[in-house]
């Protein structure tokens, strides 16, 4: 088989501008979805029954449907109601809330990880719940939590090439395009997979690095 | 012997505590008052519910029946007119459990804070008093259990030892009116017992009212004002430290001495 390097290296560029699109997506819904993760997650850590209802309702619908339907739903379903974004939007958003899932499970099973002598000796000196979560057990657990949040984080990224069904112009659709003008799908997938494979490596790197400035004792 | 500065009214008082596990009963129809200053020892087997009975009494566990009363005032909720229990919210909770320090056996120090954080975080966070007075206030209860030069470091720096001591600073800072000690040695190398026992002794000469569940039967004779022996959910003898040791009224007792005294 021949690689024409000529498609190559017309397509480099045009795939960049389609990974920065990715990243940019990708970074936007990372940082709401951890926003909204954590909240979820304390929820769920709450002793207010209401909340944790919520947040175990919320996480088993995100679990229990695919995200491409997930995607479909805010961008057709939300116009319905009266809320109208932009494909670039309606992307973000549904990256988001489909991330924030899995993350509130990363930030409970975190704060569950840390042991039950813990709470107790915590509140035996008259500590409240929302005291020893915020001053004893989020910040023991924050370090065991980059690992998961990473992988998260990375599966969030990946997810965002599903966005291209929507018409978002990122590094897949990017792709895509060229391949329907040009007809090298050799070529332009290999391409994709080596700007994706880049993406990620570097979030591995500074996840590790994040991780061992983290104070450890 | 040492002789109780005991006052009338009961500062601890529990009532027909009852405590059971699913089927297993673990606390049988437990009373007994502790006054202002006295130290009680108890003993007994494990599985008898001596740790038990002290986790209830600061509601770290929940009785199954009876009721606990710190200085006058029921731990955990109340009953209201027609004999109904209305549990406490979370926050009386927490501001009841102020008043009833406890030291657990495995320490439970907070291990991403120094000795002096571990100390002054509750005067912080639960006091509200501004970060230099607590760690001063803080750094002088360390010095009351001999801790003076490891004040930064954290935990794992420390040995079983210090980390019993810092954990009995923790509670004395809160200014309770009763310390529960959880066999506070029993996680501890040999050699690092004494120094913790000595720092519960300082505290008990103080005048602090103490609950001590331990196995050491030589520093009970010493400390204690009164010994409680413990089996199977009951109390099934307490007296004076003399008594206990020298001429205990029940078999059981006896027996449970006898055994310990050989082990």
């Amino acid at each position: 088989m021949e690689i024409d390097w000529r498609i190559v290296e017309m397509a480099l560029p045009l795939l960049l501008h389609g990974a920065l699109v990715t990243l940019r997506i990708s970074i936007t819904s990372a940082i709401i979805a951890c926003g909204l993760g954590f909240a979820i997650g304390l929820c769920s850590l709450s002793n207010v029954r209401i909340l944790r209802w919520f947040a175990g309702g919320y996480v088993d619908f995100i679990r229990g449907t695919p995200l491409l339907i997930q995607i479909f739903l805010v961008f057709f379903v939300l116009p319905l109601v009266g809320i109208r974004l932009s494909e670039i939007w309606a992307g973000i958003i549904a990256l988001a809330f489909n991330g924030a899932a899995y993350i509130a499970e990363t930030v409970r099973g975190g704060v569950g990880s840390i042991e039950r002598g813990q709470t107790e000796a915590a509140k035996s000196i008259g500590m409240t719940n929302p005291i020893i979560l915020t001053y004893i057990l989020l910040p023991q657990a924050l370090r065991q939590m980059v690992p998961p949040l990473t992988n998260e984080l990375i599966t969030l990224t990946k997810n965002s090439s599903l966005l291209s069904v929507i018409s978002v112009y990122e590094l897949t659709r990017a792709g895509q395009a060229i391949i329907s003008v040009h007809f090298v799908p050799f070529e332009i997938f290999t391409l994709i997979a080596l700007y994706y494979y880049v993406i990620i490596k570097s979030l591995s790197w500074l996840s590790r690095r994040l991780e061992r400035r983290l104070p450890a004792w | 012997m040492v002789t109780a500065a005991v006052s009338a009214t009961p500062l601890v008082h529990v009532d027909g505590l009852h405590k059971s596990f699913g089927d297993k009963v673990v606390l049988n129809d437990v009373s007994l008052d502790v006054a202002e200053g006295e130290t009680v020892v108890i003993i007994g087997a494990s599985g008898s519910g001596k740790t038990t009975l002290l986790r209830c009494i600061n509601y770290l566990e929940r009785p199954s029946a009876g009721t606990i009363e710190v200085s006058g005032e029921t731990i955990g909720g109340r009953l209201d007119e027609s004999g109904r229990w209305i549990a406490a919210s979370e926050r009386t909770l927490a501001r009841q459990r102020q008043r009833i320090g406890f030291v657990f056996q495995r320490f439970n120090l907070f291990p991403h804070l120094t000795a002096l954080d571990n100390v002054a975080i509750g005067l912080r966070k639960v006091r509200g008093m501004p970060k230099r007075e607590a760690r001063e206030r803080a750094a002088r209860h360390l010095r009351s259990v001999f801790l003076d030069d490891h004040m930064t470091k954290r935990p794992s720096e420390l040995s079983g030892g210090q980390q019993q001591r810092v954990a009995i600073a923790r509670a004395i800072a809160m200014e309770p009116d009763v310390i529960l000690f959880d066999e506070p040695t029993s996680a501890l190398d040999p050699e690092l017992v004494q120094e913790v026992l000595d720092a519960i002794r300082a505290l008990t000469a103080s005048g602090m009212t103490t609950m001590i569940v331990s196995h050491e039967l030589g520093f009970a004779r010493q400390v204690a004002h009164r010994i409680i022996y413990m089996d199977h959910g009951a109390i099934i003898e307490q007296g004076s430290p003399a008594t206990i040791f020298g001429a205990p009224r029940e078999e059981r007792t006896r027996r449970f001495l006898q055994h310990f005294s050989k082990a």
